[in-house]
């Protein structure tokens, strides 16, 4: 166990490692980097003065050193736009990004696990077809644009809810539907075809075979062990909730991190792209880890695979 | 029973096992239509799609009250005809759909094909940087290069190519790890060929169905991924007709309830991408059965 857990934890560093390489060298790509890192109309003193600070004019692999030291003291530049640091901007705008997947996650579970049973219990019925159409749908429209249909219908046409913003509940329902919408399809496929897995193991069947009626079956056996898998699915589509949410919070003017970093390609702001593209691959390099650990604990089987 | 006559019944009998088996009419209709549109495009589309008449002005489509003819499917903010700003559209999406994929296909296939077949350390550093770079949400990846790059539509292409080669080079190379295995590539080694010819003669041809099959899936996946770039304006640039650029564009009439401009262009997305997928869906099953559980 102590061997799977250091070698997991080292690959998860190695792409740590990998993924702000591959950050400093594009950022690097199209020559000289002082260009993105220098406020729009900046003078030449200015210039001159954040080339010094990143160092290039010294060797590649020293302003490599330089670029990690800043990222492991939490140093990730400031704002040009709002003169902040930029961890400061972010972590502020967190916890907005976090209520919003939360309710999101919410609205995917309650539509993607009932379907998906229902499409379980009765493969190949027309519930199973629709549930089918549902997922396919899901995966067809863009999320921005079930948010301008919904801004179009709930906001224009009856009125019954605000269009952008945040600040009262009712704010938060169409982006987190917009949203969660994807995701229900996701989920509803895997709660389908893990619910048909327990149906099929033996403890099933002999519940069947000692007389329980079948709705007791459902959901006091098999639902219970179907839902392992989609709620891991599920913790993980959270903190991916939070870094894909970009469009919609755009489309919502939802004060989450996703429209910092809409704001910050707007505003050529690059040091909050820099720092948003950094903290979403460390979120999800780390959530990954944590579930492969957490597997591992749960499966011995697993610990010794390669 | 003489030859011809043989030969039709063959092919007689060909078609109807088509038919019994299924062929997708839906996505092929879908993909053949928006393919015509947008090679002919200059020659259907009843107007400029870049030049606006300021005097009409979100006309609404013929059917409501106020439209005419002369715009069918109405016009937008600047006046532009919708209906030909979504023909146009199609040849976008069409041509960086497919460069985007055919790009990112060739260089996740021989990444793969090297890592697999290679394995040692072409292996563990292609892997590394795939694992590393699959951790970064596509999109938030892509807005990142964008914003370095500059938007333009070639840049768009690269851009996706770098996004999601990833996922053909982890699908490859796991099937690459299989077939080298195999007696056949065995013996070519037996026989004395090179490594590049095993891997180009021996190797390609067997992981070309997998990412073909892979191609048509990412389709939909990039299609979408421009339309989001160009809707968040670091994708293809205005004046352009393209259908992410449009949705942007009909915002602007959104809250005055002029709902051709959103509903229509995502109406257009949505088909292609649902094309896509189902005929993605179809390929793999067809050709190979392994990928079902991708």
């Amino acid at each position: 166990m102590k061997r799977f857990i250091v070698r997991r934890v080292g690959y998860a560093l190695l792409s740590l490692v990998v993924l702000s390489a591959t950050i400093f060298v594009f950022v690097r790509l199209t020559g000289d980097p002082s260009v993105l890192l220098v406020e729009p109309g900046a003078s030449k003193a200015d210039i001159d003065a954040v080339r010094a600070d990143l160092g290039l004019d010294r060797p590649l692999l020293v302003q490599y050193a330089l670029f990690v030291k800043g990222l492991l003291k939490a140093d990730f530049g400031r704002s040009f736009y709002y003169r902040t640091p930029v961890l400061e901007l972010y972590l502020d705008r967190l916890p907005n990004s976090l209520l919003l997947a939360v309710v999101a996650m919410a609205f995917s579970l309650l539509i993607g696990i009932p379907s998906g049973i229902l499409a379980a219990m009765r493969v190949n019925s027309w519930w199973d077809g629709a549930g089918k159409v549902f997922a396919l749908l899901g995966l067809s429209m863009p999320s921005f644009w079930v948010g301008l249909l919904m801004i179009l219908f709930f906001s224009v046409y009856l009125g019954w809810l605000p269009s952008s913003g945040s600040g009262t509940p009712l704010h938060i329902l169409m982006p987190a539907f917009a949203l969660g919408w994807y995701f229900a399809a996701a989920h509803m496929r895997l709660t389908r075809s893990s619910m048909l897995e327990v149906l099929g193991s033996e403890y099933i069947k002999l519940a069947r075979l000692k007389g329980l009626p079948e709705a007791f079956v459902i959901c006091k056996h098999a639902f219970k062990n179907a839902l392992i898998p989609v709620l891991t699915l599920a913790g993980i589509n959270l903190v991916l909730m939070i870094n894909v949410a970009v469009v919609v919070e755009t489309v919502f003017a939802w004060p989450g991190v996703g429209r910092l970093f809409y704001e910050g390609i707007a505003f050529r702001d690059f040091p909050v792209v820099q720092t948003s593209i950094i903290l979403s691959g460390t979120m999800i390099v780390v959530v990954n880890l944590a579930v492969d650990l957490l597997y591992a604990v749960i499966d011995p089987r697993i610990r010794y695979e390669r | 029973m003489n030859g011809s006559r043989a030969a039709a019944l063959t092919v007689a009998w060909r078609l109807a096992s088509f038919r019994r088996e299924g062929l997708p009419m839906f996505p092929i209709v879908i993909l053949a239509t928006l393919a015509l549109l947008a090679i002919f495009a200059d020659f259907i589309a009843p107007h400029d799609p870049q030049v606006g008449m300021l005097g009409e002005r979100f006309r609404p489509p013929a059917w409501q009250v106020g439209g005419s003819t002369a715009h069918l499917l109405g016009t937008d903010h600047v006046g532009r005809d919708v209906l030909s700003r979504l023909i146009f559209g199609a040849r976008i999406s069409m041509t960086v759909g497919f460069t985007a994929v055919i790009f990112a296909g060739v260089l996740g296939t021989t990444l793969g094909i090297l890592a697999g077949y290679l394995g040692g350390w072409v292996d563990q550093i292609i892997m590394r940087v795939t694992d590393a770079w699959l951790a970064l949400p596509a999109l938030t990846f892509a807005i990142f290069l964008a914003a370095i790059v500059g938007p333009s539509a070639s840049n768009i292409v690269i851009i996706m190519a770098l996004v999601y080669w990833t996922r053909y080079a982890r699908v490859v190379r796991g099937e690459v790890l299989s077939l080298k295995e195999r007696d056949y590539v065995r013996l070519a080694i037996v026989a004395g060929c090179s490594k590049r010819t095993i891997m180009k003669r021996h190797i390609l041809p067997n992981v070309v169905n997998s990412a073909v099959v892979l191609a048509t899936l990412m389709l939909g996946v990039v299609i979408v991924t421009e339309a989001a770039l160009s809707f968040l304006g670091v994708g293809v640039p205005p004046p352009q007709p393209a259908w992410g650029l449009m949705l942007a564009d009909g915002k602007k009439g959104l809250m005055a309830g002029y709902w051709w401009l959103t509903v229509l262009p995502g109406l257009c997305i949505m088909l292609m991408v649902l094309s896509a997928n189902l005929l993605g869906d179809w390929l793999r099953v067809k050709l190979d059965p392994q990928l079902r559980q991708l």
